[in-house]
């Protein structure tokens, strides 16, 4: 049904559009600020401060000094490690969770189930959970503690389960009758025809590791297995700390750590920029999933 | 006859489970590293809240450590840091609730209407962004644009306001920390808005505006009954939360300036445990926490199951 538009709808329209344009702005436009700043010539970049469009001179002096830094390089060594192994983990773990509570005739898919469940709503919290992790299984200073006590999300888990309950019961019965046991159904059915899912999960898991500092900040001591977010934290806020309570005294030497900080932002955050508008999709239908359990 | 039927009873007992596991094997082989991981790492830390109730001694350990009973409790909700963290807190989450719960909403409903598909594909991917760059990132970037000289700080001094350190004030980190909270999460947020608002019926719409009801009718009697359900469980589960305020973000971006309207239960604890190693002291602290945080989740529930039949258990 075509209906003329009345005054008050173009004036909404137009209206709703220029929001629109400002979300795009806002949203975009730290990140473009500090691409711009990161090959801006640090000496120009001093005087031209506020809104900036377009790089001030230009100079990757301040990516040289980001990767001659050897902390970055064991930094972006660390975290791909748990990135890698931590994911396949994550995405094996939670698939066969999801896998044997959507079993139907297996008496212990509800129990466990539940079990899951209440962890959502009330758990030990961070110290003893600390505790156990570091004191008690001896974890602590290993990159297995930025791995094993968060190998499954049970949000994560749900969704993994809903795509699981989504599939034909009729395949999985006819692999049972000629003779497939649950691990094969698990791995030659279930699995091949979750694909989607599973992009999803490594999606999610693997930014989660990617972003992830608290866990290593609580468990890691010794700086050579610092991940990239923690060295960071060292970079970004450690300094700006000091140059604050000193009062922001503006030698070189802090207009050097200045340009260096944004490149080392753009380091940092890169890889996951350049995937982003590949991957976006995939975690909106993570989302689209979880949504239908609720 | 008792004993021989007693035996019987076993007898078939251990015939069917001996039938339940030759039918089901390979689920329980499947189940033991998924019930293992839950009891190592969810079940066993939360029989560790006990420690709240003993002097944890490293030596002795979680188990075996002296009970003192609320010893640790009486001293938390005696001292200075209780009001002033409860406090903080409950304002902190209070603003996250008021500004952030409603901004997804209006945006998805603002987004809906756009008829370009392309336009709100690219308002969309835009403003994902934000909620995929890592916390330390952001936090870097929030120290550095509310600084002196900073983007943000410059911007504000063009509009007749101090190019100063905002970030290190009092009367401005509440605002920062909630401000961009917003910024980075309202629209991820707003998909489960969309997808809700993509289920409504086209059909409804058109009867809507048969009956000469317009644009904004529609919305109030239509659109809103349409994603209500949404509204909410989003919101059962985020009052739910009320005391589990974003604190990565609070350590990362607070300093002893600020301690005194950025300190909340949660970074309070990580202090004292984890930097300070008042064990017990701060697991007392948590458990208060998580229990009045499973409160409020229940009491929401219960009454959103009686007044609108929408609930999460």
């Amino acid at each position: 049904m075509v209906r003329k538009k009345t005054n008050g709808e173009r004036i909404f329209n137009l209206f709703n559009i220029i929001i629109m344009l400002a979300v795009i702005v806002i949203t975009l436009y730290p990140m473009y600020y500090v691409l711009v700043c990161s090959i801006s010539d640090g000496t120009q970049l001093i005087g031209a401060r506020g809104v900036i469009l377009a790089p001030k001179g230009f100079d990757l002096a301040a990516y040289e000094a980001v990767f001659k830094n050897p902390n970055i390089f064991t930094g972006y060594r660390t975290t791909l490690l748990v990135v890698v192994f931590g994911t396949a983990i994550n995405v094996f773990l939670t698939a066969i969770g999801a896998f044997v509570i959507t079993r139907k005739n297996f008496p212990l898919a509800k129990p466990i189930a539940l079990m899951m469940v209440f962890t959502m709503y009330f758990g030990g919290g961070m110290i003893p959970t600390y505790l156990v992790v570091n004191n008690t299984y001896h974890m602590g200073d290993s990159l297995w503690a930025l791995m094993i006590p968060i190998a499954i999300n049970v949000y994560n888990l749900i969704i993994m389960k809903s795509n699981f309950e989504a599939l034909p019961a009729s395949l999985e019965e006819a692999a049972k009758i000629d003779g497939a046991n649950d691990i094969r159904v698990l791995f030659q059915i279930i699995l091949p025809l979750s694909k989607a899912v599973i992009a999803v999960m490594v999606l999610y898991y693997g930014v989660a590791h990617w972003n992830s500092w608290f866990q290593a900040m609580m468990y890691i001591r010794d700086r050579a297995k610092y991940p990239l977010q923690l060295i960071l934290r060292e970079i970004l806020l450690a300094n700006s700390a000091q140059t604050m309570t000193s009062g922001g005294s503006v030698g070189d030497q802090y207009m050097i750590g200045e340009s260096i900080k944004y490149a080392t932002i753009m380091v940092a955050t890169l890889p996951i920029m350049c995937l982003y508008p590949f991957i976006q999709k995939y975690f909106v239908k993570g989302v689209m999933i979880g949504a239908v359990k609720g | 006859m008792a004993v021989s039927k007693t035996v019987t009873q076993k007898k078939s007992l251990m015939h069917t489970l001996g039938k339940e596991w030759q039918r089901n094997k390979y689920l329980y082989i499947l189940s033991i590293p998924i019930i293992v991981y839950f009891i190592m790492f969810k079940y066993v830390p939360m029989f560790g809240l006990t420690i709240a109730f003993k002097d944890y001694n490293i030596v002795k350990g979680l188990f075996a450590s002296e009970w003192v009973g609320l010893k640790y409790f009486k001293e938390f909700f005696t001292g200075i840091y209780f009001s002033r963290t409860l406090l903080n807190t409950l304002i902190i989450s209070a603003m996250n609730i008021v500004i952030g719960f409603p901004v997804p909403i209006i945006f998805a409903l603002m987004l809906n209407e756009i008829t370009n598909n392309k336009f709100k594909k690219v308002v969309q991917t835009a403003s994902y962004l934000p909620h995929f760059i890592s916390m330390v990132v952001i936090c870097g970037m929030i120290t550095d644009f509310f600084s002196t000289d900073g983007l943000i700080s410059v911007l504000i001094s063009k509009f007749g306001g101090e190019n100063m350190t905002y970030i290190g004030e009092k009367d401005y980190f509440r605002a920062i920390l909630v401000g961009t909270d917003v910024w980075q999460g309202f629209g991820w947020g707003s998909i489960i808005y969309l997808s809700a608002l993509s289920g409504i019926d086209e059909q409804l719409y058109e009867a809507a505006a048969i009956d000469g009801a317009g644009k904004w009718k529609q919305l109030l009697h239509v659109t809103l009954p349409g994603i209500a359900n949404t509204i909410i469980i989003m919101l059962i589960l985020r009052l739910g939360q009320v005391l589990a305020v974003g604190y990565e973000k609070i350590i990362l971006l607070y300093s002893p300036q600020t301690y005194e309207v950025a300190d909340v239960i949660s970074s309070y604890t990580y202090r004292m445990g984890i930097l300070n190693g008042k064990y017990s002291y701060s697991a007392a602290v948590g458990l208060f926490q998580s229990v009045v945080n499973l409160l409020f989740l229940v009491t929401t529930n219960k009454i959103s199951k009686k007044y609108t039949e929408t609930s999460l258990f």
